[in-house]
């Protein structure tokens, strides 16, 4: 057993977890964070994206041990007050989901572009997801969504 | 996930006191993690080494530039030192994976596994890097052996990669559409007595093409290849491509860096 | 209050999805729930001799092991095809059982052969490394082109044929073709997909023993009817006492109509051992198990005049659908495929012949567009091929062919309500800047790269359909739809919809259709669907169905409101019921300012008297409350059209083909909410286009499946497109109240005939799905070789 410690969305924790447990699974399982999803195996579709921090990582393939001490911030921790975020609030009004289920892992991943790139060209968001796979949308919304979260922060 | 034990590394003694042939070094885990999820590997214990601070940091020092093992893709592609020095290995960083896997892979780990498919590796044939590890220094050229085979012995620690500095350099992936790994990638170096060309992708293991590498010594330009043809025989064919088309796009590529470099 | 019909309204459903309290399978836990680890078959096509689950059932944390025995002592039934079809020769079509549970044979890889029921995961994995399967192994059938000259894999199929379905006058088309001055034909293979969505499968099984009621929740577009085969075909627990849950889907395109072989293991196991069983598949499994989609190999053939005129058509499939018939497995390639195959073109006789292929693959449905893809594809490469073939203008000859009046009773099956197909060309032709296509060609050219256009003019059948013809044709269910409207007594409507949405944006389209008919703000409608306990019986979505049927039936839940508002209003107001006008939300006595709101009427109809302030008597003979339920069976199918023009460039170094510009100009009939119907048009323009240039399913020669994660299958990254340009046209559907036709498989219809015409166009010589790199060079390649040689 591994004693991890972490502050998750804000909030300090600290947990017993075995040595192979990964931060997806302390995430979704001890922690009921269900918003981390899990769409595969081999770390290709990004829908486990969360922040370590500050910067996106895929939770399905990193030890809850291996980030002892670190900031997470997960698809919940987003919101503040009951407001939404402006990358969330963008994906929304542009509809860049359908089924929602690649959508916390996209909505991560997007954030941490703009981290990167303050302004980012169609081409620059379209590359920058590379990792996050989406079945419903066809990416078009995401893209302009992902433009005007840019725009307005 | 089977399970293991996991250890934290406070320096490479003690890393490679606790490791054994059922262990295995943690560091972005990237290949690792995903290969013990789905029971291709198992391993008594991890040791994870990312907290081992000689292991990271880029270093240019006259004619070289060392990174440290554990230094992940995404520093190497923003370095300033590093794309002064060969920007071609920062673009490179740049190319693997998808962002969230250059925000954790390593380059030593990248190494160490050795896929063959993987893009360092060629960067190290191509700049006649030194792999340092914790016992030895290892030249490129006889450190990858085979499909997923290095030299390193067990428990033997990759601390650092010393590139040598070319007078230009450039590297272009053929991404595989569904992996993004590359069905080829071609690594062409220019020093001032010797080009070097390192492929990739095309055989079990990353390889320097000296048919290219004989042609551009002598006249370092895209034309001078043009009438070239690869030999097929040991070149890689499966679902995503024939031997022949895999020649083709060494040669393809090779041109494409060779316009392209810097 | 302003139409919602045709309004961008942001969804209802975003924040919980945005704010990641979204609820799906997986995500739900109980407290003492069991983990369920399929073991499944390595071999595509192997005899049991045993099954030793003796080491196994000692390893740590194992609770069950379950069998193919184990399921047949217990008398639960196999998996049924849903749709009889009837062979040429008028005898029934052949199919093999397909218990979920295998017992005696294995007929792919990924095949059932026992769960393993265990404390947690890893230990049921660990057991399940422990069942001892003596196999015997037997040659797999593997090819679609070779599958009816192979060694039949069950005894009594011959020829590994399910059935050999015709439509059409053969008489009548061998005459048009003996008569045509022109024959143009195409070879074509339509490639193997794997759904994918990207929410994996999973099941949870929950028996209450107390009250005897079990409880499945589960992926599933269609709730319903799962319940209905789990029950009646399976015999897993009767409908009464059998709830089946689908909470929040992630994506379906086809893969999730129906019950699958895990949902019927984990409900019966969970019922067996009285505690929660849960299983969600990994990705891997999901690519063995799932149900794959299309994989035809047709040849068409087109006869013609000399000025172009269309005179017949045949056409020859072989489909071949897996191991096993599933649910949708017939009608796909059959009565979704064969009548579509005429395209939106004026052609007077036509014969269709479908030959259904067992093989030892993954069993083949639905999947996004099913059917109507494959009949696009094969009539819109032959179109662009003869309007090439005869010099013509491909939009010119496309135009002399169109139906242009209607109704327009075709020759096959489908009487076409409406359409104005020269309406939509003519945008997407300007839209696209067709008229200047050469000038950006050799723009392209001067940079190397080799530039092709083309098009795709496509009509699908929709919204289905009337169960009266469905279930003559072979259907085993009537394919209506139902919807409750229920207002509480505050004022606030609960809506309960047959339908299902897991992607597509029913509580906000659904919503938009009761605000506008009723008046309630768009805040105080909640819909309700994927839960068999709560609202009443409905047929699911699939199909692009949901609207032009589901919407309707709600629409006619509101008329029904509406009618005993009326009599309530008119006894408050002291007026006649046929005097009252209702609009925007409001009962009004016709040339009078006296009215009452639908919130007032729906609080008399629950406070049926006088009480201090309260003075709603109910008219004699009225019941109390507001609720009423509608069922609705279409009297037609409904017929989305549009053209698609896709321009690509290929680099001729490499074969790498990209395109460059996508024009989509669709006619859906009403449009209700702009924005979600174009975020429909954007994800099956992508996976349309994903099938032409990207993905495909391979099996090598013994039957293994080597694209089995996204490693080796090329799931569509955002990176592979650019901005696609949308526009529509209109002519509303007169089968529905709404005019709606549905716009869910559009785009997967459209595209992959759109970007393989391109890249023909840019090639100048044939080339099959998907159009990789590769294979774009080898034809470039092969191209030049034939030159020099000539």
């Amino acid at each position: 057993m591994q004693e991890v410690r972490l502050e998750v969305n804000g909030k300090r924790i600290s947990k017993d977890v075995p040595d192979q447990t990964l931060l997806s699974e302390l995430l979704r399982d001890i922690l009921n964070l269900t918003g981390t999803h899990i769409g595969c195996d081999t770390s290709q579709c990004g829908a486990c994206v969360v922040h370590v921090d500050g910067k996106s990582v895929k939770s399905c393939t990193v030890l809850a041990a291996d980030i002892n001490d670190s900031k997470i911030t997960t698809i919940e921790g987003l919101s503040q007050n009951g407001k939404l975020h402006p990358m969330q609030e963008a994906f929304k009004k542009h509809h860049g989901l359908q089924c929602g289920f690649c959508t916390p892992g996209m909505v991560m991943s997007a954030i941490d572009l703009l981290k990167n790139k303050k302004n980012p060209s169609d081409q620059e968001i379209r590359d920058w997801l590379e990792g996050n796979i989406c079945r419903c949308t066809g990416y078009q919304n995401i893209v302009a969504a992902v433009k005007e979260a840019a725009n307005k922060s | 996930m089977k399970n293991f034990s996991y250890h934290t590394a406070k320096n490479i003694k003690e890393a490679t006191k606790l490791a054994s042939s059922k262990t295995a070094y943690l560091a972005g885990g990237m290949t690792t993690l995903p290969a013990i999820k789905l029971r291709m590997a198992a391993y008594s214990d991890l040791i994870d080494i990312k907290k081992i601070k000689d292991l990271t940091g880029i270093k240019v020092s006259g004619k070289t530039l060392k990174i440290g093992a554990t230094t992940k893709h995404a520093d190497v592609a923003s370095s300033k030192e590093v794309k002064k020095s060969i920007a071609s290995l920062s673009s490179l960083a740049d190319g693997i994976g998808d962002p969230q896997v250059r925000n954790r892979g390593t380059i030593g780990g990248s190494i160490a596994n050795n896929d063959p498919s993987a893009d360092y590796p060629a960067a190290c044939l191509a700049l006649n890097a030194n792999i340092h590890t914790s016992s030895r220094k290892i030249e490129s050229s006889k450190f990858f052996k085979g499909m997923f085979e290095t030299a390193l012995k067990s428990g033997e620690l990759i601390q650092s990669v010393e590139f040598q500095i070319p007078e230009k350099s450039c590297y272009v992936k053929f991404p595989n559409p569904a992996s993004r790994y590359a069905i080829v990638g071609v690594y062409v170096a220019k020093f001032k007595s010797e080009v070097n060309v390192a492929v990739t992708g095309a055989k079990s293991y990353v390889f320097r093409c000296e048919e290219i590498e004989k042609i551009l010594s002598k006249n370092f330009s895209e034309s001078s290849l043009n009438s070239l043809n690869l030999k097929t025989s040991g070149l890689n064919a499966d679902i995503h491509a024939s031997a022949d088309y895999r020649a083709h796009l060494i040669l393809t590529l090779a041109k494409k860096a060779v316009a392209s470099c810097k | 209050m302003a139409s919602m019909i045709g309004s961008k309204v942001e969804r209802k459903e975003d924040k919980k999805f945005l704010t990641g309290k979204g609820r799906y399978t997986a995500d739900i836990n109980f407290a003492n729930q069991t983990y369920a680890y399929f073991v499944r078959s390595p071999h595509a096509r192997a005899q049991i001799k045993s099954v030793d689950i003796s080491k196994a059932s000692k390893s740590k944390g194992v609770i069950k092991i379950l069998t193919g025995e184990d399921l047949a002592n217990d008398k639960i039934g196999g998996l049924i095809a849903g749709w009889k079809i009837v062979s040429q020769d008028g005898k029934d079509m052949k199919v093999p059982p397909h218990p979920p549970l295998a017992k005696d044979s294995v007929n792919y890889v990924g095949d059932h052969v026992a769960v393993v029921i265990a404390e947690t995961l890893e230990q049921a994995k660990d057991a399940a490394d422990l069942v001892n399967v003596n196999y015997k192994i037997l040659k797999a059938v593997v090819n679609t082109s070779d599958a009816m000259k192979s060694e039949a894999i069950y005894e009594g199929i011959d020829q590994n044929l399910c059935f050999d379905f015709g439509l059409g006058d053969k008489g009548k088309a061998e005459e048009a073709f003996s008569k045509a001055e022109k024959v143009v034909s195409i070879d074509l293979v339509n490639n193997r997909l794997i759904p994918n969505a990207m929410e994996p499968r999973a099941s949870i099984g929950d028996y209450n023993p107390s009250s005897e009621e079990l409880t499945l929740y589960t992926t599933n577009q269609n709730p319903h009817l799962t319940r209905l085969v789990l029950s009646a075909f399976n015999g897993i627990a009767p409908e009464h006492k059998f709830r089946v849950v689908a909470p929040d889907v992630g994506g379906g395109f086809g893969s999730k109509i129906y019950p699958y072989a895990e949902d019927a293991v984990v409900a019966w196991a969970a019922k067996k051992i009285e505690k929660p069983v849960k299983w969600v598949a990994e990705r891997t499994e999901s690519f063995l198990s799932d149900c794959h989609g299309r994989d035809h190999i047709t040849h068409a053939q087109l006869a013609l005049q000399k000025d172009g005129k269309i005179t017949g058509l045949k056409v020859e499939t072989i489909a071949n659908i897996g191991a096993y018939a599933s649910l949708f497995a017939t009608v796909t390639p059959t009565y979704l495929y064969a009548p579509l195959v005429l395209g939106l073109y004026n052609i007077p006789v036509a014969f269709c012949n479908v030959k259904a292929v067992f093989t030892n693959t993954a069993p083949v449905d639905a999947y996004r567009g099913a059917g109507r893809p494959e009949a696009t594809y094969m009539i819109e490469r032959l179109i662009e091929k003869a309007a090439k073939e005869l010099g013509m203008d491909r939009a010119e000859f496309r135009v002399k062919n169109f139906i242009n009046k209607f109704p327009h009773q075709q020759c096959l099956v489908h009487n076409i309500d409406s359409g104005d197909y020269s309406a939509h060309l003519n945008k997407a032709l300007e839209l696209s800047d067709y008229k200047n296509f050469e000038k950006r060609k050799s723009e392209s050219a001067s940079k190397g790269k080799l530039r092709g256009i083309g098009f795709s003019t496509y009509i699908e059948a929709c919204g289905i359909a009337p169960s009266a013809v469905v279930m003559s044709i072979g259907a085993g269910v009537g394919l209506w739809e139902s919807a409750e409207i229920r207002f509480n007594a505050t004022g606030n409507v609960s809506v309960f919809t047959g339908a299902h949405s897991h992607g597509q944006g029913h509580d906000t389209t659904f919503a938009q259709i009761v605000s506008d008919k009723l008046g309630v703000a768009l805040e105080n409608i909640e819909l309700i669907h994927g839960d068999t306990d709560k609202g009443p019986f409905g047929m699911g979505t699939y199909g692009s169905r949901s609207l032009a049927v589901g919407g309707t039936a709600i629409v006619k839940a509101c008329d029904k409101i509406i009618d005993k508002g009326k009599k309530v209003a008119a006894k408050m107001l002291e007026a006649k019921p046929e005097e009252i006008d209702f609009k925007s939300g409001e009962f009004v006595v016709k040339n009078s300012n006296k009215k009452k709101t639908i919130g007032e009427i729906a609080f008399a109809c629950y406070l049926p008297g006088q009480y201090g302030e309260i003075k709603s008597p109910l008219p004699e003979g009225v019941e109390p409350g507001l609720k009423e339920t509608a069922f609705y069976d279409p009297i037609n199918f409904s017929f989305p059209a549009g053209t698609h023009i896709c321009e690509v460039e290929v680099d001729p170094n490499t074969g790498e083909t990209k395109v460059v510009t996508y024009t989509a100009v669709d006619d859906f009939g009403t449009v209700i909410n702009p924005m979600i119907v174009e975020g429909q048009v954007h994800g099956g323009v992508v996976q349309g286009i994903g099938q032409a240039l990207y993905e495909n399913a391979h099996y090598d020669k013994s039957g293994q499946l080597t694209t089995a994660s996204y490693m080796d299958y090329a799931m569509p990254r955002a990176d592979n497109f650019p901005e696609f340009k949308i526009a529509y046209t209109s002519t509303p559907a007169t089968s529905n109240p709404l005019g709606v036709k549905g716009c869910g498989e559009a785009g997967a219809i459209a595209a992959p005939p759109a970007v393989i015409n391109a890249v023909v166009d840019a090639i100048n010589t044939e080339i099959s799905m998907p159009a990789t790199s590769e294979k774009v060079w080898d034809a470039l390649q092969n191209k030049k070789s034939n030159r020099e040689a000539a």
